[in-house]
């Protein structure tokens, strides 16, 4: 009854209650058959509840999800063509490595010798195939998290679902892994919902990120979308650094928002629906996308004075404080011809916005 | 202990070593008294010369356990025969305290897992209401289970009254009382030791094996009980050992056909009647038993996790 055509997964209308606590705020998503989609989240917003529900751990309160077009929200966990990465693993640590990965398949039904022999080429993959006769405690962190994910993708799901698998590495193993799993996301065709509260790793790996805060989507779109056009003050602050500035909006024309700021600062940006004339409301704008000068670049260069620089590696990053008691952060690539040109703390400077990068929210 | 904090693990781990001796002296001192010393004390028992009004003599002597394996007729003058009758009463006592470990799983498992699943606050109170009865004296709860399955009691009537049944079952002074008194000493050392295993046990792991398509019984037998084996062991011995040795169970609900070594053993050391040497022998013959079938469970254990 499947259809090919329909969304990997359907959210509709979902609800989920916990006594008189509301964890899912009536959530609807739409997930393509092949994507890479995350969800994206501050502790404790609802991500492991949706993906619970999606998997069959956590009843729906209301609402339906559908996968390729059949209604699962009633089926039992184990009648749904949907795995899991679990975050901790979850590995059977009675059994071996190749035991672990072949489970699905013989709970399947398939021959003890087709699962073994599965379990080897999904080894293969993950390159543990020298652990095959390992118990999972025998294995450091990284070793078993891919034995989790070749666990998960040797039944071949048509939906995988990943809980923060890879929040328990260190940082460098974690920038690798990111890479593996997004390769053979796009290798093995199926369709991955990956969950994280970790920002970077959202934008570096996903086709689409569905942002979430209090058990309700602030906004779904692509990385860039997200980063560059975020739609409301929790999108701005969550997802990279960004400098927020109190606006109230004078007039609109050709779709170009003219504002002022206090200290009688002007700007303009592009006009976005649900902003209109008179609103008082913030404008985002990214460290990176601001240029310091010591001679004002247009009319619409903000005066101030460096405050000071803070190292981070590969920029720098330049407190201005502005007139009317408004700091803006400033990032320049830490490269020999910006620290050439590195202004003492005290001067007196010219913050330019780039064109387009000033983003206007909705709340 | 000086240069100790600053060198590796291998000569710091030396350094305790003296400390640990003394630390452990405590132990030691607690299991000699209360373990080796009585142990060595039936054992050298059991090689002496019974006293004919209880106690014994000082003289070195086979006979106890003569008379356990051997049958030498009336006087003691026909050759040996094996004996059957002590080999009879151990094989139906290791028969009975099986059966009870039996029964105390059946129940106990479903138990402690029904009570570990509940919520915190919840388990406690669990907990203490199986624990309460043990408050109360063995005997007078072996009594009282007496009077429950007796033929007028409220099990009978209970079972007449729903129309379960046409007569009375008559329960006590059967091997069934028996299992049933056991089952009912021992159950809590069945249900706690379960109970800390399924406790412990990570439920994402269930959860995993259902997200790759097992049912819930193929969950129950291939994920959730091997992984509170040792629980299950634990409380299997905790049973099934006491029960062994039991004489309460066995002497109110068993009547004098369902005689049980703990009984025996018992009697030898009663009034005039007794013979200590005999008693002690066979208190060591069930000690060794009990030893081998621990470590041939021991054995077993070892070799399934390798
Ligand atoms: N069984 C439960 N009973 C009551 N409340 C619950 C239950 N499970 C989760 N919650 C609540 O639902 C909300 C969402 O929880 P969830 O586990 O989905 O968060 P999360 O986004 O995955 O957070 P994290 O990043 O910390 O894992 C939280 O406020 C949590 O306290
Ligand atoms: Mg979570």
């Amino acid at each position: 009854m499947s259809d090919e055509r329909a969304a990997a997964i359907d959210v509709r209308d979902a609800v989920k209650r916990y006594g008189d606590f509301t964890a899912l705020k009536r959530i609807s998503l739409s997930i393509a058959d092949n994507e890479f989609f995350t969800l994206l989240g501050p502790s404790g917003c609802g991500k492991t509840t949706l993906l619970r529900m999606i998997a069959g751990f956590e009843d729906v309160t209301e609402g339906a999800i559908f996968l390729f077009g059949d209604e699962i929200e009633t089926l039992p966990p184990h009648k749904r063509p949907v795995n899991t990465v679990f975050q901790n693993y979850a590995l059977f640590p009675h059994m071996t490595v190749q035991e672990n990965v072949g489970f699905g398949l013989e709970m399947l039904g398939r021959s003890r010798a087709e699962a073994r022999a599965r379990a080897g080429e999904m080894l293969e993959m993950v390159q543990l195939s020298q652990f095959a006769a390992r118990k999972p405690a025998q294995l450091s962190g990284g070793q078993q998290q891919r034995v989790a994910l070749a666990r998960a993708l040797a039944p071949q799901p048509k939906v995988l679902l990943l809980d923060e698998p890879l929040s328990a590495l260190d940082l460098k193993l974690r920038k690798a892994m990111q890479l593996e799993l997004k390769h053979l996301q796009r290798d093995t065709g199926i369709t991955f919902i990956f969950v994280t509260h970790d920002q970077e790793e959202a934008l570096t790996m996903s086709d689409r990120i569905a942002v979430m805060s209090a058990g309700e989507v602030q906004q779904l779109g692509t990385a860039r979308d997200i980063y560059e056009r975020p739609r409301n003050m929790f999108v701005a602050d969550f997802i990279g650094e960004t400098n927020l500035l109190e606006v109230h909006v004078d007039r609109i024309a050709e779709g170009r928002a003219l504002c002022h700021l206090g200290g009688g600062h002007a700007l303009s940006c592009d006009a976005v629906d649900g902003v209109g004339v008179g609103a008082r409301v913030h404008l985002s704008v990214r460290p990176e996308r601001l240029a310091l000068s010591a001679a004002a670049q247009g009319d619409e260069s903000l005066a101030g004075t460096v405050r000071e620089h803070v190292f981070v590696g590969t920029d720098i990053t330049t407190l201005v404080d502005l007139a009317g008691g408004i700091s803006l952060r400033v990032r320049s690539a830490n490269s020999a011809r910006a620290s050439a040109q590195m202004f003492e703390p005290g001067a007196a400077v010219h913050v330019t916005m780039e064109q387009g990068a000033g983003r206007l929210l909705v709340d | 202990m000086a240069g100790g904090a600053a060198s590796g693990g291998g000569p710091r781990a030396d350094t305790y070593a003296a400390d640990r001796t003394w630390l452990l002296l405590p132990a030691w001192v607690t299991l000699s008294i209360l373990v080796l010393a009585p142990v060595a004390m039936m054992l050298v028992y059991s090689f002496l010369t019974k006293e004919f009004r209880g106690g014994v003599i000082w003289e070195f002597s086979l006979a106890a356990y003569d008379q356990f394996f051997f049958d030498r007729g009336l006087f003691g003058d026909e050759p040996p025969r094996i004996e059957w009758t002590y080999i009879l009463i151990f094989w139906r006592s290791i028969w009975q305290a099986g059966a009870a470990t039996l029964l105390s799983l059946l129940i106990g498992l479903p138990t402690a897992y029904y009570i570990a699943t509940r919520p915190a606050r919840q388990r406690a109170v669990w907990l203490f209401l199986i624990t309460i009865p043990y408050w109360v004296n063995l005997l007078i709860r072996t009594v009282s289970m007496k009077f429950l399955l007796r033929d007028q009691g409220p099990l009978n009537d209970a079972l007449l009254g729903l129309g379960v049944i046409d007569a009375p079952l008559s329960i006590v002074n059967t091997n069934l009382a028996v299992q049933l008194g056991l089952f009912y000493s021992y159950l809590p050392f069945m249900v706690l030791p379960i109970y800390a295993a399924v406790e412990r046990y990570n439920f994402a792991l269930s959860e995993a094996a259902a997200d790759l398509y097992a049912t819930r019984w193929v969950i129950l037998r291939r994920i959730l009980l091997p992984n509170v084996r040792p629980g299950i062991i634990a409380g299997c011995v905790l049973v099934f050992v006491p029960s062994l040795g039991s004489f309460l169970a066995p002497d109110l609900l068993g009547g004098a056909r369902n005689f049980m070594i703990g009984s025996l053993i018992e009697e030898q050391f009663k009034g005039n009647a007794g013979n200590w040497p005999f008693g002690a022998a066979a208190s060591m013959i069930l000690l060794t038993l009990v030893l081998i079938l621990l470590l041939a469970f021991a054995r077993a254990q070892s070799r399934e996790s390798r």
